[in-house]
């Protein structure tokens, strides 16, 4: 049984943290169970579950720190981890960077379980792979998607006390559509929770259109351009943004947040409308109520063990940089309390929708995903990727054609001081990312894929 | 590690983050563990053929079975700390069969008996009759007969996990040391090890044991300027091999001598971590590159990710077929181009290839995971498009009559399918030397080492960065350029390739961690060039202000 109750983690945690003998000891117990279906080709290719229970005991001596694993949960067994880690432990390496233990926190209750999405099981599935290639069978589109469900739960305790339980669901679906001809390409995606939520058959229906839209694409010059970008594309390139927000990085010298002789923590660095906060209690993106350290970039790494509780934080608020993310390490050498990074990002928007956003374009670009997107210069956090599956060109509120995809070259730093628009924020990848409406985005040639 | 977390972390190819795109899987163990010896090989026939039994006494047409075992030792540093050390063990086993003329996989860790053979066999089965319905063509599998009992070991000299622990941790805080000493304000530093023991048994009579070897030595520098508040970075010109720790031995021979040193199969990191200091320090006022054109000369350490990009991937029959339409996508290359086997897809210099034999590279292997021989094949021949990389169960769409040996799996618990061999482009055939080939070009920039990479899902347009990069006026070295990325479309500039050094330059670059798939897995695969010169490439400015 891969999901264990809080009574019944607690139970085997406080049991292994029974038999140690180190100075420190964490023991962090997860189970999943996790299925999946892939289909190409409007066939199904392969599909698979697969159930996960493990424990990891993190012994410490001093600041040596040895950490061992085990999936059988016989007092034997357990015992022989305890002895395993603490060997480790004793020949390790010192870690300077190593922060003693937590005592015992509050944590919040996040609502990141959903019975429905825990009872999938193969034909589920199967029916959800189908609701999805027949459609597209019916319109003689080749579908190519993935379903993927995971249920799970996660407990940590230690030596001081400290004990954090959480069980959470989730469901990723994307399909990819396109016409027999390969002239034309659409795609969409989703992620909830609650899998009741998910509607295969309508994300299906979208890609479809898209495909068949986005046939026929007329070459536009590169170049600087009004972009409306969906959800799925304005997350591509926010998440670049939101996953650099790390205060030692910032600090060192070494991030878009540094700038001469100190940090851009307080500067007003983007349009004043921009507010991004992270809230594990948010219903559509509830997230884990403590973190599991992280770091950052180039930081020391949590090992599983950070054990803070995860709350309500501004990170940009107006335009300007509220927060940055600590270890915590950095935040004890700082002097600061330092916030640990989220596990989900929320993006204020506004009401309109996508509709709305394009009514109001004179000339534009709708973008509906990007593809390939690698840094290019940490300094001014400068991307580069492509446009795919879906680019329309807009005029007086219309969409007029589909376009040739573009390669961009543009630092989301850029992006978010050309902002014209926000729309209504949707789930994507766990954030929730509103439409928005940006001008003068750097395309900086073509592409011929579709 | 659930997919979200996975994806973030790995993204595609590689990285030059050192540890952004790591997938850290299986237990947590002693590094004693690590040299501990798996189960012996009868065990393992007996186990694999217990799960043979039952897949044949329900039918199936076909089984296979993989019993792995995946050693990985990780040592990561920073400055003068110790940042982690990870050593995990991850065994178990992934049973394939066709029944209904559909795939069905199942897998499960820690098996140790004949009855939790049996019942992995089961669920396999129960998985390929559950999805027969929504088949919609019968897999058609391409013979291969049975091979018996057979072993297959990478050649290496000394196994990186018997060296103590302590050493490498000395070893990685002296390049550390030495990158400091000449003007690094960061280093960071990490060793990738990894062992994999793969016992492969058919319906057909194959039972291969093989024992490959991996090691992946790298670092990266950076200087902060603060007058300026700027700063530079510099990555390690390693290679990731499919060698012991062997490489990590420095030996003259392997030295290339020039603008800076490059190495072939001996690794001085010491040496390359000094050197990185100092050129990260002299990027901080390094000219900022003029956009235009410039003809490329493009050092192995640079092209391997190139080659990877826009020969490797749309080269792959899946891709070219849809298989992966949804994720990494499909090619431009087309079964109608193919057809022609006269695509002009390189000029008359470019002869590429598809290799899972070549020593010290990370692709060789004795066999594939569909307990394939491996070989070496033609892609490009005299810059004509001539075959493809493809699997047992697609090569028959090929026209072709046996597997080119393309399967793997990155672990015991993922189904194996299609992914690259090591696809190199070969050295030329006139003699010619680095000097020589810089001598003749008015004006150029010669690229070392990879840097930002990015291509579209067909593979036609690409823009990538590098390490280093050096002007060329009038056949001579100018000095050093920063803010360099060239972008081009795969076909032109595979045609716009007018020179590639002889064979005494050809060196490997590679990926330990190339994704694919949904699930995604990774794969390990080296890309062999010889320093080659691309003319009137379309060059573009990355600096920006924010």
């Amino acid at each position: 049984m891969a999901i264990l109750s809080k009574e019944e983690a607690k139970k085997i945690i406080d049991k292994v943290l029974s038999y140690s003998k180190a100075d420190e000891i964490n023991v962090g117990l997860a189970g999943n169970r996790t299925g999946n279906i892939r289909y190409a080709r409007n066939t199904v290719s392969t599909s698979g579950e697969a159930d996960n229970l493990s424990l990891t005991v993190t012994s410490v001596y001093g600041k040596r720190m040895g950490t061992a694993s085990v999936n059988e949960f016989d007092d034997k067994s357990l015992e022989k981890a305890v002895r395993r880690a603490e060997e480790i432990a004793k020949l390790a390496p010192e870690n300077p960077e190593y922060m003693p233990m937590l005592g015992p926190q509050t944590y919040l209750n996040p609502p990141s379980f959903a019975e429905s999405t825990a009872k999938i099981d193969p034909e589920f599935r199967a029916q959800a792979a189908f609701d999805s290639i027949d459609p597209c069978v019916q319109k003689k589109i080749v579908a190519a998607g993935y379903l993927e469900d995971n249920t799970g739960f996660s407990a940590m305790g230690n030596h001081k006390g400290l004990f954090g339980y959480n069980q959470s669901t989730s469901v990723d679906f994307s399909i990819t559509a396109r016409t027999e001809d390969g002239l034309g390409s659409g795609y969409a995606i989703r992620d909830f929770t609650d899998v009741s939520k998910l509607n295969t058959k309508a994300a299906t229906d979208i890609a479809i259109q898209k495909a068949l839209a986005s046939k026929s694409a007329r070459a536009l010059e590169p170049g600087k351009y009004t972009v409306i970008l969906e959800p799925t594309a304005a997350s591509d390139l926010l998440r670049l943004l939101t996953n650099n927000l790390d205060a030692r990085s910032a600090d060192e010298g070494r991030s878009f947040l540094s700038k001469k002789g100190g940090t851009r923590l307080g500067d007003k660095l983007f349009d004043e409308r921009v507010t991004f906060y992270s809230d594990p209690m948010n219903m559509e993106i509830p997230g884990s109520p403590f973190s599991n350290g992280g770091g950052g970039r180039f930081g020391g790494g949590g090992g599983g063990i950070d054990g803070r509780p995860q709350e309500k934080v501004t990170w940009i608020e107006n335009g300007v940089v509220k927060n940055m993310s600590y270890s915590r390490y950095w935040a004890e050498k700082k002097g600061v309390k330092g916030v640990p990074p989220p596990s989900g990002m929320i993006m204020v928007g506004g009401n309109d929708s996508l509709a709305d956003l394009i009514k109001s374009t004179e000339k534009g670009i709708l973008v509906t995903r990007f593809w390939y997107i690698r840094a290019v210069d940490p300094q001014t956090l400068l991307y580069t990727g492509l446009t795919r599956d879906g680019t329309f060109y807009v005029e007086n509120g219309q969409i007029k054609y589909p376009v040739k995809n573009f390669r961009f070259n543009e630092s989301p730093v850029i992006m978010l001081n050309n902002l014209e628009a926000l729309g209504k924020p949707v789930r994507m990848g766990g954030n929730l990312i509103p439409p928005m409406k940006i001008r003068d985005f750097t395309f900086s040639s073509l592409s011929d894929a579709v | 590690m659930n997919r979200r977390d996975f994806l973030q972390l790995t993204g595609l190819g590689t990285s030059s983050v050192l540890l952004r795109g790591v997938p850290i899987i299986g237990h947590s163990v002693d590094p004693q563990a690590l040299l501990e010896p798996g189960l012996d090989i009868s065990i393992k026939k007996r186990l694999a053929d217990a799960a043979l039994n039952e897949a044949k006494s329900l039918g199936a047409s076909y089984a296979d079975v993989r019993l792995g075992r995946y050693l990985n030792q990780f040592v990561i540093t920073r400055e003068d700390k110790v940042q982690g050390l990870v050593n995990t063990e991850s065994y178990g086993v992934g049973v394939r069969v066709l029944s209904n003329g559909c795939w069905g996989f199942a897998s499960r860790g820690d098996v140790r008996n004949e009855t939790d053979m049996a019942q992995v066999t089961q669920k396999a089965i129960s998985m390929a009759k559950a999805n027969a319905g929504l088949s919609q063509r019968a897999v058609q599998l391409a013979p291969q007969k049975g091979l018996g009992e057979i072993s297959w070991k990478t050649p290496i000299q000394k196994n990186a996990f018997e060296i103590p622990v302590k050493e490498k941790v000395e070893q990685l805080l002296a390049v550390n040391a030495a990158a400091l000493k000449n003007g690094a304000n960061f280093v960071n530093s990490v060793l990738f090890m990894i062992n994999e023991q793969k016992y492969f048994a058919s319906s057909e009579g194959s039972y291969i044991d093989q024992d490959i070897h991996r090691l992946w030595p790298t670092f990266s520098v950076t200087v902060i300027d603060p007058k300026t508040g700027k700063f530079e970075t510099r990555d390690a010109l390693s290679a990731p091999m499919g060698m012991g720790y062997e490489y990590l031995q420095s030996n003259p021979a392997d030295k290339i001598t020039g603008i800076t040193t490059r190495y072939n199969k001996g690794y001085d990191m010491l040496k390359d971590a000094t050197a990185a200091a100092q050129q990260a320090k002299q990027k901080l006022t390094a000219k900022s590159v003029e956009a235009g054109k410039y003809d490329l000369v493009l050092d192995p350490s640079h092209t391997w990710l190139t080659i990877h990009e826009s020969v490797g991937h749309p080269l792959e029959l899946d891709r070219v077929l849809g298989f992966e339409a949804n994720f990494a996508g499909t090619s431009f290359v087309t079964m109608d181009k193919l057809r022609t086997k006269s695509f002009p897809y390189g000029s008359k210099q470019v002869h590429i290839t598809a290799d899972k034999t070549e020593v010290g590279s990370l692709g060789a292997v004795g066999y594939d995971d569909e307990g394939v021989p491996c070989k070496q094949w033609d892609l490009i021949k005299e810059g004509a498009l001539v075959n493809l990389q493809a699997t047992r169960d697609q090569v028959h769409m090929l026209g072709e009559n046996e597997s080119l040996g393309c399967s793997y799996a990155d672990s015991w618990s993922r189904v194996q399918f299609q992914r690259m061999a090591n696809v190199s482009l070969q050295p030329g055939t006139t003699p010619l030397s680095v000097d020589d080939m810089i001598k003749n070009v008015k004006k150029g920039i010669y690229i070392i080492g990879d840097g930002s990479y990015s291509i579209d899902q067909q593979r036609y347009n690409f823009q990538f960065g590098g390490q280093l990069f050096y002007e060329i006026k009038d056949g001579k070295i100018a000095g050093m350029l920063k803010d360099v990325a060239y972008q081009s479309n795969s076909q032109e500039f595979w045609n716009s390739c007018v020179q590639v050094c002889d064979q005494r330059d050809y060196r490997l670059g590679g990926s330990f961690f190339d994704g694919k798939g949904q699930p995604i897995q990774t794969n390990a695969v080296s890309h062999g060039s010889a320093t080659a010169r691309f003319n009137g490439v379309n060059v573009l400015n990355t600096a920006r202000k924010i």
